[in-house]
């Protein structure tokens, strides 16, 4: 790796006028002056896009929890059970991994930052970094100490990496104790990183 | 959809280092695994990546890894595992008796 690499290109890096910031400057002012888009289409998608959060993931994790006939659906072809919700989420090729007692799993993207966005919003800056990308896949267990996350040894860890197409969404196990509880108020319990798989869902508050 | 490959497939990794928008990691290349399961088919991302929008339609596969497979020193359950989405052309048969 050369230094105009090093320092220009590398999304760590990213510091003030980087090559990417100045490539993205020209294209969207090109884009702008050429009628392509305005720039009140770019405003309103940011927005939207910095709107989501990770609450639709929370409410399609609540419902598998409350409805097994969801959930298998959920399981077997995620984009059409999550459709049944009212969610749009796109073209997405959404595959949804289940946590049980015997399994837990872990969402990277080694390549980039890969990320169900659509159900989640934007990926937290940790998810995009250098250590979690290269670590997660490498040392799943002690990444997951780290998150207060202590996987027992007999439970099987899968790592699932996202190179290409498909984007993940880990489906946590129900904290016990927790039957009471409605739909919305399960929901209220899932938090973005338990869906990355980083942390489990714990039973609190209620 | 034709596919080289099926769910249980032992499969290895090639070791190519071609230049551009690899979608393969590094780290498995070469590594021993099984299909997990066919994830469609896409335009070759490769060529996509060129500006090459007819680039040839090909499957793509997830391919399970055992972590000790893929790292030597991995800490861990001996039955923890590694999924990664591979498209077909990085991929060859392996005899799952010699892993």
């Amino acid at each position: 790796m050369n230094a105009q690499q090093t320092n220009e290109t590398n999304p760590e890096n990213a510091a003030s006028g980087t090559y990417y910031q100045f490539l993205e400057i020209s294209v969207r002012e090109l884009l702008i002056e050429k009628g392509v888009l305005s720039e009140d289409d770019i405003r309103i998608a940011v927005e939207e896009m910095d709107s989501r959060g990770p609450e639709r993931g929370a409410q399609v994790v609540a419902r598998a929890w409350v409805d097994p006939q969801f959930k298998q659906s959920l399981l077997q072809d995620a984009p059409s059970a999550v459709k049944t919700l009212g969610l749009d989420i796109g073209p997405l090729q959404l595959l949804v991994v289940e946590n049980t007692p015997d399994v837990h799993n872990l969402i990277v993207c080694t390549l980039c930052s890969c990320y169900p966005r659509t159900l989640l919003g934007l990926p937290p800056d940790w998810y995009k970094s250098r250590e979690y990308r290269s670590r997660a896949v490498r040392e799943p267990r002690s990444v997951l100490r780290e998150f207060g996350t202590e996987i027992p040894d007999e439970v099987e860890v899968r790592v699932h990496d996202s190179t290409a197409d498909l984007r993940y969404l880990v489906l946590p196990q129900r904290p016990t104790g927790t039957g009471h509880l409605t739909e919305d108020e399960l929901s209220a319990l899932v938090e973005r990183d338990s869906m990355i798989g980083v942390t489990v869902v714990l039973e609190t508050g209620f | 959809m034709t596919t080289a490959f099926n769910p249980g497939d032992a499969v290895q990794v090639r070791r190519g280092s071609p230049p551009g928008h690899i979608r393969t990691p590094f780290y498995v290349r070469g590594c021993k695994g099984r299909i997990e399961r066919i994830a469609g088919e896409y335009r070759n991302p490769e060529e996509l990546a060129f500006g090459r929008f007819d680039a040839p339609i090909v499957p793509l596969y997830r391919v399970r890894f055992q972590q000790n497979e893929v790292w030597s020193e991995y800490h861990g359950n001996p039955r923890d595992t590694l999924d990664v989405e591979i498209f077909e052309f990085w991929l060859e048969p392996s005899n799952p008796e010699k892993t």
